[in-house]
Protein backbone atom coordinates (compact mmCIF):
# COMPACT_ATOMS: atom_id res chain seq x y z
CA UNK A 1 0.00 0.00 0.00
CA UNK A 2 1.60 3.41 -1.05
CA UNK A 3 1.55 5.77 1.34
CA UNK A 4 -0.91 8.69 0.77
CA UNK A 5 0.87 12.18 1.17
CA UNK A 6 -2.64 14.36 1.35
CA UNK A 7 -5.63 14.02 -0.88
CA UNK A 8 -6.33 12.75 -3.74
CA UNK A 9 -9.14 13.19 -5.84
CA UNK A 10 -10.12 11.83 -9.35
CA UNK A 11 -12.76 13.46 -12.03
CA UNK A 12 -13.74 11.57 -14.13
CA UNK A 13 -16.51 9.55 -16.61
CA UNK A 14 -16.95 6.30 -16.07
CA UNK A 15 -16.49 5.21 -19.79
CA UNK A 16 -13.86 7.26 -20.35
CA UNK A 17 -10.93 5.41 -21.36
CA UNK A 18 -8.50 8.56 -20.66
CA UNK A 19 -9.76 8.34 -16.95
CA UNK A 20 -9.66 4.51 -16.28
CA UNK A 21 -5.86 5.17 -17.52
CA UNK A 22 -5.78 7.43 -14.46
CA UNK A 23 -7.88 4.91 -12.16
CA UNK A 24 -5.73 2.26 -13.17
CA UNK A 25 -2.35 3.77 -12.33
CA UNK A 26 -3.53 4.93 -9.07
CA UNK A 27 -4.88 1.08 -8.45
CA UNK A 28 -1.52 -0.71 -9.61
CA UNK A 29 0.20 1.91 -6.76
CA UNK A 30 -2.45 1.38 -4.16
CA UNK A 31 -3.29 5.05 -3.51
CA UNK A 32 -6.23 5.42 -2.11
CA UNK A 33 -8.38 8.41 -4.14
CA UNK A 34 -11.91 10.00 -3.91
CA UNK A 35 -13.34 9.39 -7.37
CA UNK A 36 -16.02 12.07 -8.55
CA UNK A 37 -18.26 10.90 -11.64
CA UNK A 38 -18.96 14.31 -14.00
CA UNK A 39 -21.58 14.85 -16.46
CA UNK A 40 -20.12 15.85 -19.63
CA UNK A 41 -23.65 17.63 -20.98
CA UNK A 42 -23.58 19.12 -17.46
CA UNK A 43 -19.88 20.19 -15.76
CA UNK A 44 -19.95 20.95 -12.63
CA UNK A 45 -18.36 24.07 -11.03
CA UNK A 46 -15.50 22.15 -9.26
CA UNK A 47 -14.35 20.62 -13.03
CA UNK A 48 -14.74 24.03 -14.58
CA UNK A 49 -12.22 25.50 -11.71
CA UNK A 50 -10.04 23.03 -11.85
CA UNK A 51 -9.96 22.78 -15.43
CA UNK A 52 -10.42 25.97 -16.93
CA UNK A 53 -8.83 25.52 -20.11
CA UNK A 54 -9.66 22.07 -21.61
CA UNK A 55 -12.56 21.55 -19.36
CA UNK A 56 -12.48 17.83 -19.74
CA UNK A 57 -11.88 14.80 -17.36
CA UNK A 58 -9.60 13.26 -16.03
CA UNK A 59 -8.85 15.72 -13.91
CA UNK A 60 -6.37 14.59 -10.97
CA UNK A 61 -6.27 16.79 -7.61
CA UNK A 62 -3.59 16.27 -5.24
CA UNK A 63 -3.65 18.26 -1.89
CA UNK A 64 -6.09 20.66 -3.84
CA UNK A 65 -3.32 21.44 -6.89
CA UNK A 66 -5.14 19.87 -10.31
CA UNK A 67 -2.88 18.41 -13.10
CA UNK A 68 -4.82 17.77 -16.06
CA UNK A 69 -4.02 15.99 -19.51
CA UNK A 70 -3.51 12.09 -18.52
CA UNK A 71 0.10 11.54 -20.12
CA UNK A 72 0.47 14.05 -17.73
CA UNK A 73 -0.84 13.23 -15.24
CA UNK A 74 0.20 9.68 -15.37
CA UNK A 75 3.79 11.11 -15.58
CA UNK A 76 3.35 12.96 -11.90
CA UNK A 77 1.98 9.73 -10.33
CA UNK A 78 4.67 8.29 -11.67
CA UNK A 79 7.01 11.00 -9.81
CA UNK A 80 5.27 11.47 -6.55
CA UNK A 81 4.84 7.64 -5.46
CA UNK A 82 7.76 5.60 -6.39
CA UNK A 83 5.96 2.14 -5.86
CA UNK A 84 5.06 0.07 -9.02
CA UNK A 85 7.27 2.27 -11.24
CA UNK A 86 5.10 2.34 -14.75
CA UNK A 87 7.41 4.46 -16.92
CA UNK A 88 11.02 2.75 -17.01
CA UNK A 89 13.81 3.94 -15.64
CA UNK A 90 16.69 4.74 -17.92
CA UNK A 91 16.20 7.94 -19.87
CA UNK A 92 16.31 6.61 -23.56
CA UNK A 93 13.87 3.66 -22.38
CA UNK A 94 11.86 6.38 -21.12
CA UNK A 95 11.90 8.54 -23.93
CA UNK A 96 10.87 5.48 -26.14
CA UNK A 97 7.57 4.72 -23.74
CA UNK A 98 6.70 8.73 -23.93
CA UNK A 99 7.10 7.92 -27.46
CA UNK A 100 4.54 5.35 -28.09
CA UNK A 101 2.06 6.46 -25.58
CA UNK A 102 2.08 9.42 -27.41
CA UNK A 103 1.83 7.65 -31.08
CA UNK A 104 -1.32 6.01 -29.41
CA UNK A 105 -2.85 9.42 -28.86
CA UNK A 106 -1.98 11.22 -31.51
CA UNK A 107 -2.13 8.55 -34.95
CA UNK A 108 -3.96 5.71 -33.15
CA UNK A 109 -7.08 6.60 -31.73
CA UNK A 110 -7.36 9.88 -34.27
CA UNK A 111 -7.35 6.92 -37.01
CA UNK A 112 -9.62 4.16 -35.19
CA UNK A 113 -12.15 7.73 -34.48
CA UNK A 114 -11.93 8.07 -38.38
CA UNK A 115 -12.41 4.43 -38.93
CA UNK A 116 -15.54 3.95 -36.68
CA UNK A 117 -17.23 7.43 -36.58
CA UNK A 118 -18.49 7.66 -40.50
CA UNK A 119 -21.21 6.04 -42.34
CA UNK A 120 -19.33 7.12 -45.69
CA UNK A 121 -17.69 4.76 -47.25
CA UNK A 122 -14.84 6.38 -48.42
CA UNK A 123 -14.06 8.04 -45.36
CA UNK A 124 -14.19 5.14 -43.57
CA UNK A 125 -12.37 3.10 -46.26
CA UNK A 126 -9.31 5.43 -45.48
CA UNK A 127 -9.52 5.57 -41.48
CA UNK A 128 -9.24 2.10 -41.67
CA UNK A 129 -6.14 2.01 -44.02
CA UNK A 130 -4.36 4.35 -41.19
CA UNK A 131 -5.62 2.54 -38.13
CA UNK A 132 -4.20 -0.65 -40.27
CA UNK A 133 -0.87 0.91 -40.76
CA UNK A 134 -0.37 2.69 -36.84
CA UNK A 135 -1.72 -0.81 -35.60
CA UNK A 136 0.69 -2.47 -37.44
CA UNK A 137 3.97 -0.29 -35.98
CA UNK A 138 2.65 -1.00 -32.52
CA UNK A 139 2.56 -4.60 -32.92
CA UNK A 140 5.97 -4.80 -34.40
CA UNK A 141 6.61 -2.97 -31.05
CA UNK A 142 5.39 -5.52 -28.42
CA UNK A 143 8.23 -7.80 -27.30
CA UNK A 144 6.83 -9.29 -24.12
CA UNK A 145 3.30 -10.17 -22.38
CA UNK A 146 3.36 -6.68 -21.98
CA UNK A 147 4.76 -3.27 -23.26
CA UNK A 148 6.57 -2.80 -19.83
CA UNK A 149 7.87 -6.32 -19.64
CA UNK A 150 6.57 -8.69 -17.45
CA UNK A 151 4.21 -6.11 -15.46
CA UNK A 152 2.11 -3.24 -17.10
CA UNK A 153 3.70 0.14 -17.79
CA UNK A 154 2.89 3.18 -18.93
CA UNK A 155 2.40 2.13 -22.76
CA UNK A 156 0.18 -0.69 -21.91
CA UNK A 157 -2.03 2.04 -19.92
CA UNK A 158 -1.80 4.49 -22.16
CA UNK A 159 -3.36 1.24 -25.10
CA UNK A 160 -5.94 0.16 -22.69
CA UNK A 161 -8.61 1.59 -25.23
CA UNK A 162 -7.29 -1.10 -27.88
CA UNK A 163 -7.83 -3.56 -25.44
CA UNK A 164 -11.24 -2.87 -24.30
CA UNK A 165 -12.86 -0.21 -25.98
CA UNK A 166 -12.25 -0.42 -29.33
CA UNK A 167 -13.66 -4.14 -29.74
CA UNK A 168 -16.81 -2.59 -28.36
CA UNK A 169 -16.28 -0.10 -30.65
CA UNK A 170 -15.84 -2.66 -33.72
CA UNK A 171 -19.42 -4.29 -32.52
CA UNK A 172 -21.67 -1.11 -32.03
CA UNK A 173 -19.80 0.28 -35.78
CA UNK A 174 -19.47 -2.97 -37.51
CA UNK A 175 -15.92 -2.76 -38.15
CA UNK A 176 -12.86 -5.16 -37.81
CA UNK A 177 -9.22 -3.62 -36.80
CA UNK A 178 -7.82 -5.46 -34.19
CA UNK A 179 -7.88 -9.19 -35.63
CA UNK A 180 -5.95 -12.06 -33.86
CA UNK A 181 -4.88 -13.12 -37.63
CA UNK A 182 -3.32 -9.53 -38.90
CA UNK A 183 -2.49 -8.04 -35.29
CA UNK A 184 -1.45 -11.82 -33.27
CA UNK A 185 0.80 -10.13 -30.35
CA UNK A 186 -1.71 -7.47 -29.89
CA UNK A 187 -4.54 -9.75 -29.83
CA UNK A 188 -2.99 -11.96 -26.79
CA UNK A 189 -2.12 -8.92 -25.26
CA UNK A 190 -5.26 -7.19 -24.86
CA UNK A 191 -6.70 -10.46 -23.23
CA UNK A 192 -3.54 -10.19 -20.92
CA UNK A 193 -4.89 -6.74 -20.33
CA UNK A 194 -8.05 -7.07 -19.20
CA UNK A 195 -7.54 -10.23 -17.42
CA UNK A 196 -4.38 -8.49 -15.50
CA UNK A 197 -6.20 -8.57 -11.22
CA UNK A 198 -6.35 -4.39 -11.13
CA UNK A 199 -7.48 -3.63 -14.54
CA UNK A 200 -10.63 -6.48 -14.88
CA UNK A 201 -11.64 -4.24 -11.94
CA UNK A 202 -11.70 -1.12 -13.52
CA UNK A 203 -12.81 -1.36 -16.37
CA UNK A 204 -16.67 -0.19 -17.28
CA UNK A 205 -19.23 -2.25 -17.66
CA UNK A 206 -19.17 -3.54 -21.17
CA UNK A 207 -23.35 -3.40 -21.63
CA UNK A 208 -23.45 0.07 -20.96
CA UNK A 209 -20.55 1.23 -23.19
CA UNK A 210 -22.20 -0.94 -26.18
CA UNK A 211 -25.24 0.73 -25.83
CA UNK A 212 -23.64 4.06 -25.85
CA UNK A 213 -21.39 3.36 -28.48
CA UNK A 214 -24.29 1.78 -30.89
CA UNK A 215 -26.97 5.29 -29.85
CA UNK A 216 -24.05 7.39 -31.10
CA UNK A 217 -23.37 5.30 -34.55
CA UNK A 218 -27.15 5.11 -34.82
CA UNK A 219 -27.13 9.11 -34.42
CA UNK A 220 -24.27 9.63 -37.35
CA UNK A 221 -26.63 6.91 -39.31
CA UNK A 222 -29.69 8.95 -38.95
CA UNK A 223 -27.95 12.40 -39.46
CA UNK A 224 -26.63 11.40 -42.83
CA UNK A 225 -29.68 10.48 -44.38
CA UNK B 1 34.04 7.04 -25.06
CA UNK B 2 32.81 10.69 -26.85
CA UNK B 3 29.17 10.84 -26.81
CA UNK B 4 27.73 11.18 -30.42
CA UNK B 5 24.76 13.43 -31.12
CA UNK B 6 23.67 13.96 -34.42
CA UNK B 7 20.69 16.47 -35.22
CA UNK B 8 18.28 15.45 -37.84
CA UNK B 9 16.46 18.88 -38.41
CA UNK B 10 14.85 21.32 -41.05
CA UNK B 11 16.30 25.38 -40.64
CA UNK B 12 12.85 26.74 -40.13
CA UNK B 13 11.44 23.93 -37.96
CA UNK B 14 10.29 25.34 -34.58
CA UNK B 15 9.98 21.77 -33.38
CA UNK B 16 13.98 20.93 -34.59
CA UNK B 17 14.84 25.06 -32.99
CA UNK B 18 13.51 23.18 -29.34
CA UNK B 19 16.42 20.38 -29.98
CA UNK B 20 18.68 23.25 -30.57
CA UNK B 21 18.04 25.36 -27.72
CA UNK B 22 18.38 22.52 -25.37
CA UNK B 23 21.39 21.13 -26.85
CA UNK B 24 22.97 24.39 -26.74
CA UNK B 25 21.60 25.09 -23.00
CA UNK B 26 23.61 21.91 -22.33
CA UNK B 27 26.83 23.12 -24.38
CA UNK B 28 26.39 19.72 -26.03
CA UNK B 29 28.76 19.18 -28.90
CA UNK B 30 26.66 17.72 -31.79
CA UNK B 31 26.70 17.57 -35.69
CA UNK B 32 23.65 19.17 -37.12
CA UNK B 33 22.46 17.49 -40.45
CA UNK B 34 20.01 19.57 -42.78
CA UNK B 35 17.17 17.39 -44.38
CA UNK B 36 15.61 18.02 -47.63
CA UNK B 37 12.02 17.48 -46.75
CA UNK B 38 10.83 16.86 -50.56
CA UNK B 39 14.07 14.02 -50.87
CA UNK B 40 14.43 12.67 -47.54
CA UNK B 41 17.95 10.95 -46.66
CA UNK B 42 17.75 6.64 -45.93
CA UNK B 43 19.43 7.95 -42.52
CA UNK B 44 15.74 10.02 -42.06
CA UNK B 45 13.51 7.01 -42.87
CA UNK B 46 16.08 4.68 -41.21
CA UNK B 47 15.76 6.93 -37.74
CA UNK B 48 11.98 7.84 -37.64
CA UNK B 49 10.13 5.07 -39.48
CA UNK B 50 7.02 5.59 -38.10
CA UNK B 51 6.53 9.16 -38.61
CA UNK B 52 9.36 9.97 -41.44
CA UNK B 53 9.82 13.84 -39.53
CA UNK B 54 12.40 16.00 -38.59
CA UNK B 55 13.95 16.35 -35.84
CA UNK B 56 15.22 13.42 -34.79
CA UNK B 57 17.76 13.75 -32.16
CA UNK B 58 20.26 10.49 -32.29
CA UNK B 59 22.32 9.62 -29.33
CA UNK B 60 24.97 7.27 -29.71
CA UNK B 61 23.37 5.94 -32.93
CA UNK B 62 20.07 5.33 -31.02
CA UNK B 63 16.94 7.68 -32.57
CA UNK B 64 14.63 10.25 -30.18
CA UNK B 65 12.23 11.59 -32.42
CA UNK B 66 9.51 14.09 -31.42
CA UNK B 67 10.96 17.40 -29.85
CA UNK B 68 9.54 17.70 -26.56
CA UNK B 69 10.35 13.65 -25.81
CA UNK B 70 13.50 14.80 -27.06
CA UNK B 71 14.18 17.58 -24.93
CA UNK B 72 12.85 16.13 -21.85
CA UNK B 73 15.78 13.15 -22.78
CA UNK B 74 18.58 15.88 -23.22
CA UNK B 75 17.48 17.42 -19.87
CA UNK B 76 17.16 13.86 -17.66
CA UNK B 77 20.97 12.20 -19.60
CA UNK B 78 22.76 15.72 -19.49
CA UNK B 79 21.82 16.74 -15.98
CA UNK B 80 24.53 18.54 -14.77
CA UNK B 81 24.34 21.57 -15.89
CA UNK B 82 21.05 23.86 -16.70
CA UNK B 83 18.28 21.83 -15.75
CA UNK B 84 15.02 22.92 -17.94
CA UNK B 85 12.28 21.07 -15.93
CA UNK B 86 11.73 21.93 -12.38
CA UNK B 87 12.19 19.28 -9.66
CA UNK B 88 9.28 19.35 -7.72
CA UNK B 89 6.59 17.10 -9.50
CA UNK B 90 4.20 19.01 -9.82
CA UNK B 91 5.77 21.70 -11.17
CA UNK B 92 7.11 19.55 -13.89
CA UNK B 93 2.99 18.49 -14.24
CA UNK B 94 2.53 21.99 -14.70
CA UNK B 95 5.55 22.41 -17.24
CA UNK B 96 4.36 19.68 -19.65
CA UNK B 97 0.81 20.68 -19.42
CA UNK B 98 1.74 24.07 -21.26
CA UNK B 99 3.93 22.77 -23.50
CA UNK B 100 1.59 20.71 -24.20
CA UNK B 101 -0.87 23.13 -24.57
CA UNK B 102 2.10 24.90 -26.77
CA UNK B 103 1.50 22.30 -29.37
CA UNK B 104 -1.66 21.97 -29.62
CA UNK B 105 -2.40 25.86 -30.21
CA UNK B 106 0.51 27.48 -31.39
CA UNK B 107 1.59 25.88 -34.21
CA UNK B 108 -1.53 24.51 -36.13
CA UNK B 109 -3.38 27.27 -35.47
CA UNK B 110 -0.26 29.97 -36.49
CA UNK B 111 -0.58 27.73 -39.35
CA UNK B 112 -3.84 28.58 -40.27
CA UNK B 113 -3.05 32.76 -39.98
CA UNK B 114 -0.90 32.24 -43.15
CA UNK B 115 -2.67 29.18 -44.91
CA UNK B 116 -6.48 29.71 -44.87
CA UNK B 117 -8.87 33.04 -45.76
CA UNK B 118 -12.17 34.27 -44.80
CA UNK B 119 -14.43 32.70 -42.06
CA UNK B 120 -11.64 30.09 -40.78
CA UNK B 121 -8.32 32.92 -40.72
CA UNK B 122 -10.69 34.89 -38.60
CA UNK B 123 -11.47 32.02 -36.36
CA UNK B 124 -7.65 31.46 -36.19
CA UNK B 125 -6.81 34.86 -35.24
CA UNK B 126 -9.21 34.49 -32.26
CA UNK B 127 -8.04 31.41 -31.41
CA UNK B 128 -4.36 32.43 -31.83
CA UNK B 129 -4.56 35.69 -29.30
CA UNK B 130 -6.69 33.95 -26.86
CA UNK B 131 -4.09 31.66 -26.74
CA UNK B 132 -0.94 34.18 -26.99
CA UNK B 133 -3.23 35.99 -23.87
CA UNK B 134 -3.46 32.45 -21.80
CA UNK B 135 0.37 32.26 -22.00
CA UNK B 136 0.70 35.62 -21.04
CA UNK B 137 -1.28 35.05 -18.19
CA UNK B 138 0.66 31.74 -17.40
CA UNK B 139 3.85 34.11 -17.24
CA UNK B 140 2.65 36.57 -15.27
CA UNK B 141 5.87 37.93 -13.42
CA UNK B 142 8.11 35.72 -13.86
CA UNK B 143 11.28 36.46 -16.57
CA UNK B 144 10.69 33.34 -18.07
CA UNK B 145 8.18 30.36 -17.91
CA UNK B 146 10.82 29.02 -16.07
CA UNK B 147 11.33 31.54 -12.86
CA UNK B 148 14.64 33.20 -13.29
CA UNK B 149 15.86 30.82 -16.06
CA UNK B 150 15.00 29.67 -19.49
CA UNK B 151 12.68 26.28 -18.59
CA UNK B 152 11.38 23.98 -20.79
CA UNK B 153 8.12 25.92 -21.96
CA UNK B 154 10.09 28.48 -22.57
CA UNK B 155 12.05 26.02 -25.05
CA UNK B 156 8.47 24.89 -26.22
CA UNK B 157 7.69 28.09 -26.53
CA UNK B 158 10.57 30.64 -28.18
CA UNK B 159 10.75 28.92 -31.37
CA UNK B 160 7.55 30.28 -32.58
CA UNK B 161 8.09 33.81 -32.55
CA UNK B 162 10.36 33.29 -35.79
CA UNK B 163 7.35 32.77 -37.42
CA UNK B 164 5.71 35.64 -35.99
CA UNK B 165 6.05 38.28 -38.64
CA UNK B 166 4.82 35.79 -41.49
CA UNK B 167 1.76 35.27 -38.69
CA UNK B 168 1.40 39.48 -38.27
CA UNK B 169 1.56 40.01 -41.94
CA UNK B 170 -0.66 37.31 -43.53
CA UNK B 171 -2.95 36.56 -40.51
CA UNK B 172 -3.41 40.76 -40.06
CA UNK B 173 -2.91 40.09 -36.66
CA UNK B 174 -0.41 42.52 -34.01
CA UNK B 175 1.06 40.16 -31.27
CA UNK B 176 3.22 43.39 -29.68
CA UNK B 177 -0.23 45.46 -29.22
CA UNK B 178 -2.74 42.15 -27.62
CA UNK B 179 -0.38 41.36 -25.42
CA UNK B 180 2.94 43.42 -24.74
CA UNK B 181 4.32 40.97 -22.06
CA UNK B 182 4.39 37.99 -24.12
CA UNK B 183 6.77 40.17 -26.82
CA UNK B 184 8.71 41.48 -24.02
CA UNK B 185 9.51 37.80 -22.96
CA UNK B 186 10.28 36.31 -26.57
CA UNK B 187 12.62 39.73 -26.67
CA UNK B 188 14.22 38.73 -23.42
CA UNK B 189 14.70 34.77 -24.36
CA UNK B 190 16.31 35.62 -27.89
CA UNK B 191 19.15 37.74 -25.87
CA UNK B 192 20.18 34.36 -24.10
CA UNK B 193 23.13 32.98 -26.53
CA UNK B 194 21.57 29.61 -26.80
CA UNK B 195 18.20 31.04 -28.23
CA UNK B 196 19.83 33.70 -30.41
CA UNK B 197 22.11 30.99 -32.00
CA UNK B 198 19.51 28.41 -32.59
CA UNK B 199 16.79 30.02 -34.39
CA UNK B 200 17.33 31.72 -37.63
CA UNK B 201 16.69 34.85 -38.74
CA UNK B 202 12.92 36.08 -38.41
CA UNK B 203 13.32 37.89 -42.15
CA UNK B 204 14.14 34.56 -43.52
CA UNK B 205 11.40 32.33 -42.22
CA UNK B 206 9.20 34.85 -43.79
CA UNK B 207 10.78 34.76 -47.33
CA UNK B 208 9.83 31.08 -46.90
CA UNK B 209 6.74 31.65 -45.68
CA UNK B 210 5.79 33.58 -48.74
CA UNK B 211 7.69 30.72 -50.51
CA UNK B 212 5.16 28.08 -49.38
CA UNK B 213 2.50 30.58 -50.05
CA UNK B 214 3.35 30.37 -53.18
CA UNK B 215 3.37 26.47 -53.75
CA UNK B 216 0.88 25.71 -52.00
CA UNK B 217 -1.58 28.57 -53.92
CA UNK B 218 -2.32 30.89 -51.10
CA UNK B 219 -2.87 34.13 -52.54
Amino acid sequence: MAKVEGEVQLLGVGGSPFARRVQIALKLKGIEYTYIEENLRNKSDLLLKYNPIHKKVPVLVHNGKPIVESLVILEYIDETWENYPIFPQQPYEKALARFWSRFIDDKILPAISKAAWTVNKEEREKGIEESLEALQFLENELKHKFFGGESIGIVDIAASYLAFWLPVVEEAVELKLLTSDKFPKLHKWSQEFINHPIVKENLPPKQGLLGFFKSRYAAISAASK
Amino acid sequence: MADEVILLDFWPSPFGMRIRIALAEKGIKYEYKEEDLRNKSPLLLQMNPVHKKIPVLIHNGKPIAESLIAVQYIDEVWNDKSPLLPSDPYQRSQARFWADYVDKKIYEVGRNLWTKKGDEQEAAKKEFIEAIKLLEQELGDKTYFGGDKLGFVDVALIPFYTWFKGYETFGNINVEKESPKFIAWAKRCIQIESVSKSLPDQDKVYDFIVEIRKKIGVE
